[in-house]
């Protein structure tokens, strides 16, 4: 059963290039079009759809772990909230409105690069890159303090407390670790972008990679939307008024 | 025209919208967790976080101007996560149904 | 078509091969390489079937023994099964099936070659460095505080390979849905390519939660963390959710890609539609699907629930549905076809039998009261090489026949290759029937010594190994041989349709295609009935014999 077969004018029918006008293949050729792509339309649209596709991939990485603090979390209630209320809630709570500071950025930079505005690409970036190195910093103190508290699992690890706040602490040292190396891999991507941005790369036609590099950095943002609350505020409710020893 | 891709801008007044939306549910979290509510506590956390994650993906992310497929792939990833947890704690959660002491 | 300059020949030079960007040489770097990762892991199989030709462990050393089967185990899974069809066939033919010129991201698919080779590296060097002797399922606490072998190390190794093996996934995705050629729409598709795709979302589900998981083993090791531990309040058995929350879909994406080559070739060997186009297609995706349900099969006697158990054993008899769905539509696509007795077709029909007994005998795993005997017996380990090696390898080794021509524009020997089909057919069955018995009459698996009346079983089965070997060292052979020796291919040998056979010449150049775009108008598989009046679809290389 065949199609009406075009011989290369007109619009293609199925697939996706359904609805496009059939592409000559020597016209005009933005320098930043790969070679195996029609237009630059379908090289944004495979290039936003990998990143999800990327993303899936870390949702399930970090599920495994959520997994784990799920399950201990069930069995070991009264302990974790106990363990819990040695977080500081105000540097993780601080520490959360950083992020979210930062996704606000990022999406202007994304905006800024869609509207051509070099200016505002490389400040809303600085600004970005910056929340980030804050976030880090602060985990930084976060991390010396509970050196310090004896807090850190392993052969180091309080005695006087039970295992199972140990358990809470592995996963805590877990979960907030690998986010934040995801952290310093998104601030390497914005440095990147940023000297990209400078050059004057981006603009209306072309704003690919720095709407990627956003979905990447607000996803980041996502993980810590969650974490923050399971691990910081589980035993807030405890004792006076849940603040850190 | 492209099929579907967003050459839609977000205007900087939703940027700053969805931001202090985020502001103030950062805050209600840590308020409403210091209360002690029982086994709501849980779930309005939870409840909060998701809303605050579905404002980052729908206007910061701009899914709400992506492909039908895309949103499909956002929403296959969390569903995925469900069935995780879901049938993992299904089987702890229902260990202890049978009544047969270590079963 | 004017011949061009094929992938193989242009550019030159050693460097264009290891900086390539082309689909078509990153799979031969793949094939490479796992051939090589495959050569290891028989080593290790012809280890454990030299030690069990006797009752008693008197060739290894227990630890070692233990190590053999742990390290052919990881070496055969993530380092061969799991890129075979994806990183070689599919890699080379989805974008051509796609009608365009490369995959949606050529550098990240460039990017995850290296990144199995730097898996495969770690891989060397944890069995250099001390071995494997957690069994390739890792199970904790053994594998987080008591074993003394390079644990971490194997760990790393299928970290990095399983993230070689993510992007492949996600390549794939992007390419299918966003670099199909104009007219080329879904149901157009050859099956190779949903089968491809299903397994491509098997991959991005379900890879990163081993990843995860492996990482917790090392870092608990290295940081004396609990998670997995007992005495920290840990538990072992969330160890084996996370573990087998991936590990059962990788078994999928070890046997899709596999069912998506025998669609081609039963189409191809048939010269017929494949029957029932759509059920076969939507039976690639129910597949992947529902085999992310059921993982707690493999947890039956672990002190998961009963009610779990129930409803995960449901599940595991429903997931043989679709994949009998397409056993049915393959035979019904050969009853009445124009079947062609090359080498091919008996690479399929060995695949179809040996497949369908490793399925039939899942069920029975499946049973909860019968699981209860077989578990950690042989019978399990006939299930499972059944489905891999008698399923998965036949298939891909029979693409690699099929297929052969077209990426290296030479033709194998016929008659040896019917040869190397019937010796390892043979040699299969001898190998792994007896142990179904064997497992079925109590005998463990990963045990090195068993009780005296089991030897007869376990002779056979090392003397159909060898017999097994020896099809494959021919086959080997003899696809060496042909790359210099061998008869130069037509574009089409095999009268096939499809745009890597009508559209493409043997091997392809660089770009694939001489028209851009590509514009498709034909449905699949669009063969028409032979008839005396009807002209010659192509010049085969061989005279193709029609039957009834």
């Amino acid at each position: 059963m065949a199609d009406s077969h075009t011989t290369g004018e007109g619009v293609m029918p199925g697939g996706p290039m359904a609805g496009h006008a059939v592409p000559h293949v020597h016209e005009h050729h933005d320098p930043n079009l790969q070679h195996h792509f029609y237009d630059m339309d379908q090289q944004l649209e495979a290039s936003t759809l990998g990143m999800w596709v990327f993303l899936v991939t870390e949702i399930m990485f970090f599920g495994g772990l959520f997994m784990a603090y799920i399950l201990y979390r069930h069995w070991y209630p009264g302990d974790w909230a106990a363990a819990s209320n040695h977080l500081n809630v105000w540097m993780g709570g601080g520490n959360t409105l950083v992020l979210i500071c930062s996704s606000v950025t990022m999406a202007w930079a994304v905006r800024c690069a869609q509207i051509g505005s070099r200016k505002g690409q490389i400040v809303n970036l600085i600004f970005t890159i910056l929340f980030g190195a804050t976030f880090l910093v602060v985990k930084y103190f976060e991390y010396a303090e509970k050196f310090e508290h004896h807090l850190v699992p392993g052969p180091h690890f309080d005695p006087a407390l039970p295992q199972q706040q140990q358990l809470f602490f592995s996963l805590y040292f877990i979960m907030t670790g690998i986010h934040a190396a995801h952290m310093v891999v998104g601030i390497g991507i914005m440095l990147i972008i940023l000297a990209m941005a400078w050059r004057g790369k981006f603009g209306p036609k072309y704003y690919g990679p720095v709407e990627v590099s956003g979905l990447y950095w607000h996803f980041v943002d996502i993980v810590w939307i969650f974490l923050f609350p399971l691990l910081y505020l589980l035993g807030a409710h405890l004792g006076a008024g849940g603040a850190a020893h | 025209m492209s099929k579907g891709h967003t050459h839609v801008i977000t205007p900087v007044s939703t940027l700053f919208i969805v931001f202090g939306t985020l502001f103030v549910l950062t805050i209600l979290t840590v308020v409403t967790a210091r209360m002690d509510l029982g086994a709501a506590n849980t779930p309005i956390a939870l409840g909060i976080a998701v809303l605050k994650a579905s404002l980052v993906i729908i206007y910061f992310m701009a899914v709400r101007y992506n492909t039908p497929l895309t949103k499909v792939v956002v929403v296959a990833g969390f569903f995925w996560l469900l069935i995780m947890f879901g049938l993992t704690m299904g089987d702890y959660l229902s260990r202890s149904w049978l009544g047969v002491p270590g079963r | 078509m004017t011949e061009r300059q094929s992938y193989l020949d242009a550019p030159h030079g050693i460097a264009s091969w290891l900086l390539t960007k082309d689909h078509k040489r990153i799979a031969m770097l793949y094939l490479i390489s796992i051939t090589a990762f495959f050569a290891v892991g028989g080593i290790f199989a012809l280890g454990i079937r030299l030690e069990l030709l006797t009752p008693k462990g008197d060739l290894f050393a227990p630890d070692t023994y233990n190590k053999m089967f742990t390290l052919h185990g990881v070496v055969m899974i993530f380092f061969f099964l799991i890129p075979s069809v994806p990183a070689t066939l599919g890699n080379f033919f989805i974008p051509i099936m796609c009608g365009t010129k490369d995959l949606a991201f050529p550098r990240i698919n460039l990017l995850s070659w290296y990144l199995y080779v730097l898996g495969g590296m770690l891989g060397l060097a944890a069995i250099l460095g001390g071995g494997l002797d957690t069994g390739w399922t890792f199970y904790t606490p053994y594998s987080t505080s008591a074993s003394q072998t390079s644990v971490s190390i194997a760990a790393m190794a299928a970290f990095v390979a399983g993230f070689s093996s993510i992007l492949t996934g996600f390549n794939f995705i992007v390419t299918v849905h966003r670099m199909r050629a104009p007219g080329l729409t879904w149901f157009r598709l050859p099956l190779f390519v949903w089968a491809q795709y299903a397994t491509s979302l098997v991959m991005i589900l379900g890879t990163p939660v081993i990843a995860i998981t492996v990482l917790l083993i090392a870092a608990e090791r290295a940081l004396h963390l609990g998670i997995f531990d007992p005495k920290l309040g840990g538990d072992p058995v969330l160890f084996q959710h996370l573990f087998w929350f991936y590990s059962h879909p990788a078994v999928y994406i070890m046997i899709l890609p596999g069912m998506g080559v025998i669609s081609e070739m039963v189409a191809a060997v048939s010269r017929k539609q494949v029957f029932g186009y759509a059920f076969v297609a939507f039976s690639s995706l129910a597949i992947a699907i529902l085999g992310f349900l059921v993982w707690g099969h493999h947890l039956f006697v672990s002190s998961q629930s009963i009610y779990a158990g129930l409803v995960f054993s449901i599940i595991t008899m429903l997931v043989a549905v679709p994949s009998a769905v397409k056993v049915f539509n393959w035979t019904a696509t050969m009853y009445k076809g124009a079947v062609s007795w090359d080498s091919t077709t008996y690479w399929v029909i060995g695949f179809m039998g040996l497949f369908l007994i490793g399925g039939l005998t899942g069920l029975f795993l499946a049973t909860l009261g019968l699981d209860i005997h077989l578990t950690d017996t042989y019978f399990v380990v006939a299930h499972f090489h059944y489905i891999m090696v008698g399923g998965q390898i036949m298939a891909f080794l029979g693409g690699l026949h099929f297929y052969w021509p077209k990426m290296t524009g030479r033709m194998y020997p016929e008659p040896l290759a019917k040869a190397s089909a019937i010796l390892v057919f043979v040699g299969f069955n001898l190998t792994f029937f007896p142990q179904f018995v064997l497992g079925y009459m109590g005998m463990p698996r990963r045990y090195h010594a068993y009780p005296e009346e089991f030897q007869v079983l376990n002779v056979a089965s090392t003397l159909g190994a060898t017999v097994l070997g020896a099809g494959y060292l021919l086959l080997f052979t003899y696809f060496l041989w042909s790359l210099k020796k061998g008869a130069i291919a037509p574009a089409n040998p095999w009268g096939a349709k499809g745009l890597e056979w009508e559209r493409t010449q043997s091997p392809p150049t660089t770009f694939n295609f001489e028209e851009d775009p590509v514009i498709v108008t034909e449905p699949a598989y669009n063969y028409r009935p032979p008839s005396p009046n009807s002209p010659e679809i192509a010049f085969p290389a061989r005279e193709v014999k029609h039957h009834g």
